[in-house]
């Protein structure tokens, strides 16, 4: 299909590019930036006036549950909430039931997601067997099924000894490992520790939880020399660590969820059990860091941390609730409305969502590594088309997604938020569309 | 952010569910105090019983084990003539894997006018007063380790009844505070009435720094928290952290935390012992004191009655 996408204000911040121009797409591949060839004859056109046309988003944390948990989410919903939300690649982390563990089950999920055509979908492979923690996957096996890197998901690995192996047998390879800093016996929590926790009579998380996790991995990835990716920081300290071992020239990369960027324990209210996340929320100090990490490239990406929950699941006391939130669908507007908070250019907040995580997948990506998260002529043709003057109210009953919990309900925090996803561009075909505004509120109407 | 409203009060400040004694206004507890006091008239006569209840079905909803608790929620709306129906829903319902809400549904469609509840998890009254009907009143009886309002307003009770004046008072808090609903619902209702000095003692694995954020002072050392205290309330030692991470043994806690007739010498002459019970002789608190002239624990369990009465009185009267 012939597309272009007219009149729109191009920003694609990987090359600084940031001009009204037109996106001639045909065969799944941008042709033309700027102006159309004289003789390109669109079969489709995007009128793109007033706004902003971006690389598709780059979404380094959607956890899906298909296969094993299809009453929370099915591959479908999650890839049509993902491409609702701008997002053209998502990264998703083992621990489906069974975990991705197998060569045929990352193939069944790949051919799955491929034939959806909503989202390209990167898997990543277990570490460990069943992610159990005791002995080693068959990575080589698994990355030619299309798995981009080696995960224990949320379950961390006791033995420091088989996290060594591990980090030192995916080095051979030149896998990257994907690590959630979190000492499993310090983190048995259910809220940060601190004054909220103290007050509500909630199990806490110390800071030290991340800090000695992140303080193991640093040693083990100057031990191994292997590539690791962090994910999910959540405390001041943990940025403070990687600021240092990047500055030593580690090879370190790290993100932080939408939820830490914005929240803060206090949010918890009453035990409200759309606040039970991991890694927990923190305080005010631990956001700040956040916020300052992500701008100054400390922290790479910034992630959703998709994670759709059942009501049955949630709706139970906060510390039985299960942990989680439907996210991808808000990755954009939880990003500009950081860099707006933050003032933050729109090139280096739009970075955090595209360039940057493709640069964390770099190589695993093979072909698309060149374009994807970037607008490039000839390079593959994903792109995002948003509005970015509306603000919208989050309602569980508008998000796409199986899962319809949120801690940015409008209803809990009174709180819009910025930009409009108005169509999807993947591999040249359009993956999703807007309706005619049905939620989004013209900015100053409330 | 209509959600952060407190959810125990009505638009008017009405109390109508009571689940925790923070963010209640002074005036509040004076009230529900003050109403326990002509309650405890009526414990006392020949015919113990008062019709403000009647014809009101209280649900005693007990997901956790308690006798003695319960027991004194019975009586209590026994005494307001409310018939009373004691679920023992810990070996129950959910045992037959029925979630919470779902048995809170079926007794909801048994026209429960009260649900008193106790629950494991710091909360759950919570949960379910935000999704009970409207003309349903919910009493926490306990969660977690997050509030125990009623305890907290009877020992409250206590104080008044003994010290006359919260703002010229020291109160001690002794021993497991971070797992203590007990002691977090003290805390609030001493700092909300008006208590200058309210200290919690014990070893840093039972009693957290954060905790100086409900506006408490931390002791580490119990000469320190005993000195001119008024009003000491002793905690149980649950069972399963005697020995363990928190700490090494029974034994060494009674030693350096047990309140013994000459850690009590350090307090002032007229101070008063509470404890919200059942006790470890021996442990936390010696026989000696608790059998002693200083201790108020079994006057503690008459207020109650009285306490409870008043707090299902009260947010019986007033509609969401």
């Amino acid at each position: 299909m012939r597309l272009l996408v007219e009149n729109g204000r191009v920003v694609d911040p990987a090359s600084g590019r940031d001009e009204r121009a037109d996106v001639a797409i045909a065969a799944g591949r941008i042709v033309a930036i700027g102006r159309a060839p004289a003789d390109f004859q669109p079969e489709r056109r995007i009128d793109a006036s007033g706004c902003i046309v971006m690389p598709g988003l780059v979404d380094l944390a959607v956890r899906l549950r298909e296969p094993g948990h299809e009453h929370e989410g099915m591959l479908q919903s999650e890839l049509r909430a993902a491409a609702a939300g701008g997002v053209t690649s998502l990264v998703c982390p083992p621990d489906t039931d069974p975990p991705l563990d197998e060569p045929g089950l990352v193939e069944m999920l790949k051919f799955r997601a491929r034939r959806l055509s909503s989202c390209r979908l990167f898997p990543l492979g277990a570490l460990t067997r069943g992610l159990q923690g005791d002995a080693l996957t068959e990575m080589a096996h698994l990355s030619e099924a299309g798995c981009v890197g080696f995960s224990q998901a949320d379950h961390p690995v006791r033995d420091t000894n088989l996290l060594m192996r591990a980090l030192q047998y995916a080095a051979t390879f030149g896998h990257t490992v994907w690590l959630r800093p979190q000492d499993a016996w310090l983190a048995t929590g259910v809220a940060a520790s601190g004054a909220v926790a103290t007050r509500l009579g909630l199990s806490s998380v110390p800071v030290a939880a991340e800090t000695v996790a992140l303080h193991t991995i640093i040693e083990l990835v100057r031990a191994t020399g292997a590539r690791v990716h962090l994910c999910r920081l959540s405390s001041a300290a943990g940025v403070a660590l990687v600021r240092r071992a990047k500055a030593e020239g580690l090879p370190i990369t790290a993100d932080v969820n939408g939820q830490s960027l914005h929240l803060t324990d206090v949010d918890i209210g009453y035990f409200n059990a759309d606040m039970r996340l991991s890694p927990p929320l923190r305080q005010q100090a631990d956001r700040d860091a956040l916020r300052r990490g992500l701008a100054d490239g400390t922290i790479d990406a910034l992630v959703s941390d998709h994670n759709p929950v059942a009501d049955d699941a949630k709706n139970l006391p906060f510390a039985e609730a299960e942990p989680g939130a439907s996210a991808v669908e808000l990755l954009l507007s939880l990003a500009l409305k950081w860099g707006q908070d933050d003032g933050v250019g729109l090139a280096a907040t739009l970075a955090r969502v595209t360039s940057d995580p493709a640069r964390v997948l770099g190589a695993s990506l093979g072909a698309l590594a060149a374009s994807a998260g970037r607008l490039v002529e000839g390079g593959v043709a994903d792109v995002c088309v948003f509005d970015p003057q509306p603000t919208w109210q989050v309602s569980r009953h508008t998000l796409r997604s199986q899962g319809k919990h949120t801690p940015f309900d409008f209803a809990a925090t009174g709180t819009a938020l910025p930009g409009r996803v108005l169509a999807t561009v993947l591999a040249g075909g359009v993956s999703h569309e807007d309706e005619p505004v049905a939620t989004a509120w013209p900015s100053g109407a409330r | 952010m209509l959600s952060r409203r407190n959810p125990q009060l009505n638009a008017h400040g009405e109390l109508i569910h009571l689940l925790s004694i923070e963010g209640l206004p002074r005036e509040v507890l004076v009230h529900i105090l003050d109403t326990a006091g002509t309650f405890l008239s009526v414990n006392e006569r020949e015919v113990k019983k008062v019709p403000l209840l009647r014809g009101k079905s209280v649900f005693n909803l007990f997901f956790e084990n308690s006798t003695r608790t319960r027991t004194t929620f019975e009586i209590a709306a026994k005494r307001l003539s409310a018939d009373v129906i004691n679920l023992d829903i810990a070996r129950s319902s959910t045992a037959k894997g029925e979630t919470l809400l779902d048995t809170i549904a079926n007794l909801s469609a048994m026209h429960a006018d009260m649900f008193v509840v106790r629950h494991g998890e710091s909360g759950a009254p919570h949960l379910i007063a935000r999704h009970c009907a409207s003309h349903v009143h919910v009493v926490n009886a306990g969660d977690g380790r997050h509030a125990h309002p009623t305890q907290g307003l009877l020992d409250m009770y206590a104080i008044r009844h003994y010290k006359t004046d919260f703002s010229q008072l020291t109160v001690a808090i002794v021993g497991d505070i971070v797992h203590s609903r007990v002691a977090r619902s003290d805390i609030h209702a001493l700092t909300t009435l008006g208590v200058p000095e309210v200290r919690v003692v014990g070893p840093r694995t039972l009693v957290p720094a954060d905790l100086r954020a409900m506006g408490v002072r931390v002791c580490h050392d119990m000469a320190e928290g005993m000195r001119d205290a008024d009003v000491i309330i002793m905690l149980r030692l649950q069972n399963e952290r005697m020995s363990g991470a928190m700490l090494p043994s029974a034994a060494e806690f009674a030693k350096t935390f047990g309140l013994t007739p000459d850690k009590l010498a350090l307090a002032r002459p007229d101070a008063i012992v509470m404890h919200p019970g059942p006790i470890n002789r021996g442990v936390e608190i010696d026989s000696s004191v608790a059998d002693g002239q200083a201790s108020v624990i079994l006057p503690q369990v008459t207020f109650g009655i009285a306490v409870r009465m008043a707090v299902m009185s009260i947010i019986a009267g007033n509609e969401a």
